[in-house]
């Protein structure tokens, strides 16, 4: 018979005034194996947890069971007071009659008989516990970031400058993301580049940094403190140690392509670096378009490149890793406004996105900085800006706001005035959303310093007449219909999901909202943490966010990557799944719904009459166990045990509760 | 017309009849931006919809605007809040009818000329409209 004691938290008032505390200590007496009952205002303080302590010492207990709020709140508080007292701490039991009782409950007369019904059912429990070791884990001090925009060199440089290892993982052939693509930036208007490039150049300098550009992940595997990725390098054509970036072989190509990184708005050659500043200033030979690849001659890159850097035979590699930390940073793409007939983008030249406007602000961009309507070349004297393309329209577009464009639209119209200082530009909005420090008074700005004419309504149809756009829109607050004979529009498109987010989460093993934007692990307490331990995420691949937002969770998710890479050791899960091989029938169902991979088939022998008889069963690899469950609720024959949580276990419990009614 | 609790019985019925919900709307305008006759509207679609919200049913009742609609469909198509305008405005002339009770327009207001003339299918779908 075990010992067990039984103690109960009043919880101030949120126990204690649903659940008659004096009742329930009688009743828990009463219990088999029970030898001690106690209670006290506040368990989890440092007296109640000295009362445990000292109970455990002087009645020589050998289980613990406390009545108290969910296990999620204080169980590892509790289990640390059992293991004070030399007791294992797997050996004590939490009966939550907070959550599950007082907190749900109005009537005492009812609440009361649950609470010593839960209480029992642990008690039962309890004298089946077993004591439980936690594996300790070995943590690989090196991150991986996967994604090199802002968010993923800022938590780059943070986690290396903590003096850490850390690679980036970046698809394409340099880092920077959607900022690099960026004019000015608002509230501060201070230029892109200018605040960007130094961070890229520190990142590629940086000793503990590594960068690995023009790479994809193939592979995660392991678990928090041992990831095992697998990292596609693809072949670039080009050596990057005997390249110099000296740019002979892209003036003399004489392939071209559309330009990802002008969106399309311009070429570029078939052998290229996306941008004037990128990083490393190693070109890339796009397969595709290239006259050799394509046709089997040309090969002046080769004859022209003075290192004789270029080589065709180049093969993608692929790098094996050990990661303790992952960080996803994989940004944002924009929504393709073409879904929208009325406002006929893609039929039009000077119908732009709100990205594609800051490449023609740009000096280095399809225009080379002239702000001109790309359909004559002349500067744009009427530029009508439509908010909320896509963004809070839940019949055909996103349910939510994208949260930058109210602010990026202000910017590019006071960027507009600045550049062209006749040119009259009209906002069509819903509601301007302008939170953040400085963002009202730089809106504010727009409308009342650069002459900026904000519309409260929407647009109802563009189409093109002579040698204009007509903008068929409504004021709303005047009631009146608009018509506007404009030079130029621009949509400031949603921001959205990667397109390929869903399969990168499931590859990395993280989940993401019915938008494709990456969870965190609670939306207030954990907002850069995932479900998965030693996974976290930061910038816009999480939600729509500007750069200062992206810079600041980026940090606060280097953080946690550094928390986790300081630890010498970390602690395992303790409740792993068990197989009991001897009446496992082998049929392998808990190896497909583990997701964690920690099952897998082995072949033992048995003796089977006079002879031995050799078959296959699962076992369970307690390191990658995360103790979910799946497998043991999957199990046809019963034989997979949840240490902790065993079939023998939870049928006490349930005995204990439906025996006694 | 206002009932016992308070609420309007026009606008109660209208919702009955097409099944929207007025307060799903939050007023950007895009269905009067791409209304055809948005001109000749005394209270633009997305008016009628705030004066709905607010339960100003002796105004909607007054209007010209349901009249006016040319169940085009066009507002439903634009609206990012999934809101069937056209339905909207086809509740209403039906509210409206049932309300006060007679048709907007009968047989019996067209000339002989105008009887003959008027293709059958324009006729019905006339009558549909003004008609309960
Ligand atoms: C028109 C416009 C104007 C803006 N103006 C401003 C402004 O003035 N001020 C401001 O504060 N903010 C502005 N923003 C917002 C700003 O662009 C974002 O806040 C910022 O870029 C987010 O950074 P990020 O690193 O999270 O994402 P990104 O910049 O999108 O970077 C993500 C990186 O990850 C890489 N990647 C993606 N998928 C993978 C993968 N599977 N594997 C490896 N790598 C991958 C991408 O190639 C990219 O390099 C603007 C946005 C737009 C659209
Ligand atoms: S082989 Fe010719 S087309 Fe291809 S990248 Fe080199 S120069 Fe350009
Ligand atoms: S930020 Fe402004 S423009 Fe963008 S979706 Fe939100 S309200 Fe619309
Ligand atoms: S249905 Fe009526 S209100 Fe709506 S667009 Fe057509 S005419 Fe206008
Ligand atoms: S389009 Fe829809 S949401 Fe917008 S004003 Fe009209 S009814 Fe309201």
């Amino acid at each position: 018979m075990p010992r067990t004691g039984v103690f109960i938290c009043h919880c101030g008032t949120n126990i204690a005034g649903t659940v008659d505390i004096d009742k329930t200590v009688e009743a828990s007496r009463n219990f088999p194996g029970v030898v001690h009952a106690d209670e006290y205002r506040y368990l989890c303080s440092e007296m109640g947890q000295d009362i445990i302590t000292k109970a455990i010492k002087e009645n020589d207990l050998d289980r613990v069971v406390v009545g108290t709020c969910s296990p999620r709140m204080h169980e590892n508080t509790f289990r640390k007071a059992a293991a004070e007292a030399g007791l294992n701490p797997y050996l004590l039991e939490v009966a939550n009659i907070r959550e599950h009782c007082s907190w749900v409950h109005k009537d005492m007369e009812e609440a009361t008989p649950k609470a010593i019904a839960l209480l029992r059912a642990a008690a039962a429990k309890a004298a089946l516990n077993e004591a439980l070791e936690a594996p300790r884990l070995d943590v690989e001090k090196r991150a991986l970031v996967i994604g090199g925009g802002i968010a993923g060199i800022q938590a780059a440089l943070d986690i290396a400058e903590a003096g850490y290892e850390v690679d980036i993982v970046e698809k394409d052939p340099s880092i920077g993301g959607r900022m690099a693509q960026l004019e000015k930036t608002f509230p501060t208007l201070d230029c892109s580049a200018c605040i960007l490039t130094p961070k890229m150049v520190e990142a590629a300098q940086h000793p503990n940094i590594n960068l690995l550009t023009y790479s994809e992940v193939d592979e995660v595997k392991g678990f928090v403190g041992q990831f095992d990725v697998k990292i596609r390098q693809k072949a670039r054509y080009v050596d990057p140690v005997k390249c110099t970036g000296c740019g002979i072989c892209w003036e003399k190509c004489p392939s071209k392509a559309p330009s990802e990184f002008e969106m399309g708005l311009s070429k570029r050659k078939s052998i290229y670096v996306p941008f004037a500043q990128a990083v490393p200033m190693v070109p890339v030979i796009d397969r595709d378009s290239c006259l050799y690849f394509r046709k089997g001659r040309c090969q002046i890159c080769e004859k022209e490149c003075p290192p004789q850097a270029i080589d065709y035979e180049q093969q993608d590699e692929i790098i094996e890793r050990r990661y303790g930390a992952i960080v996803v940073a994989t940004g944002f793409d924009q929504l393709d406004p073409t879904i929208y007939g009325e406002y006929g983008y893609g039929q039009h030249p000077d119908i732009l996105t709100g990205l594609e406007f800051e490449r023609i602000f740009n000096a280095s961009g399809p225009t080379g900085g002239k702000v001109v309507k790309l359909s004559d070349g002349k500067p744009p004297k009427k530029v009508v800006f439509i908010q909320c393309i896509g963004s809070r329209d839940k019949a055909r577009g996103m349910n939510y706001c994208s949260k930058i464009c109210c602010m990026y639209t202000a910017k590019q119209a006071i960027l507009l005035k600045e550049k062209v200082p006749d040119a009259k530009s009209y906002v069509f909005y819903i509601d301007v959303r302008t939170g953040g420090k400085g963002y009202e008074e730089f809106q504010r700005r727009a409308a009342e310093e650069h002459d900026v004419a904000y519309m409260r309504g929407q647009v109802g149809k563009i189409f093109p007449e002579d040698d204009h756009l007509v903008v068929r829109g409504i004021d709303s607050l005047t009631n009146r219909n608009i018509e506007i004979k404009a030079d130029m529009v621009v949509l400031a498109a949603a921001t959205v999901a990667r397109g390929d987010a869903p399969e990168l989460g499931r590859l990395v093993g993280i989940n993401s909202d019915s938008y494709h934007f990456f969870n965190e692990a609670h939306p207030k307490l954990k907002p850069v943490e995932t479900h998965t331990a030693g996974i976290f995420i930061a910038g816009a691949c999480q939600a729509p966010k500007d750069i200062p937002e992206t810079v600041s969770q980026a940090s606060a998710a280097a953080v946690k990557a550094i928390g986790l890479l300081s630890k010498e050791k970390l602690q395992g899960e303790a409740c792993t799944a068990e197989v009991i091989q001897s009446d496992c029938s082998g049929c392998l169902n808990c190896e497909a719904i583990c997701p964690y991979t920690a099952i897998t088939p082995v072949e033992i022998e048995e003796r089977y009459k006079d002879g031995v008889l050799k078959r296959t069963v699962a076992e369970v690899n307690p390191a990658l166990c995360q103790g979910c469950g799946s497998c043991a609720v999957t199990c046809r024959s019963g034989s997979i045990n949840l240490k902790g949580f065993s079939n023998d276990q939870i049928m006490a419990e349930v005995d204990a509760i439906c025996l006694q009614r | 017309m206002t009932t016992e609790t308070g609420k309007s019985r026009l606008i109660e019925d209208m919702k009955m009849h097409s099944g929207q919900d007025p307060n799903g709307c939050y007023q950007c305008g895009k269905c009067s931006a791409a209304c055809p006759v948005s001109a000749a509207l005394d209270l633009k679609p997305h008016q009628v919809l705030r004066y709905l919200q607010m339960g100003l049913e002796n105004e909607l009742a007054e209007s010209k605007t349901p009249w006016v609609c040319a169940s085009c469909f066009t507002c439903a198509a634009r609206c990012p809040r999934d809101i069937d305008l056209a339905r909207v405005m086809e509740g209403l002339r039906l509210s409206i009818l049932r309300n006060r009770g007679g048709n907007k327009f009968g047989p019996a207001e067209l000339t002989p000329e105008q009887l003959e003339k008027l293709p059958q299918q324009a006729l019905v779908s006339g009558f549909r409209k003004y008609n309960k």
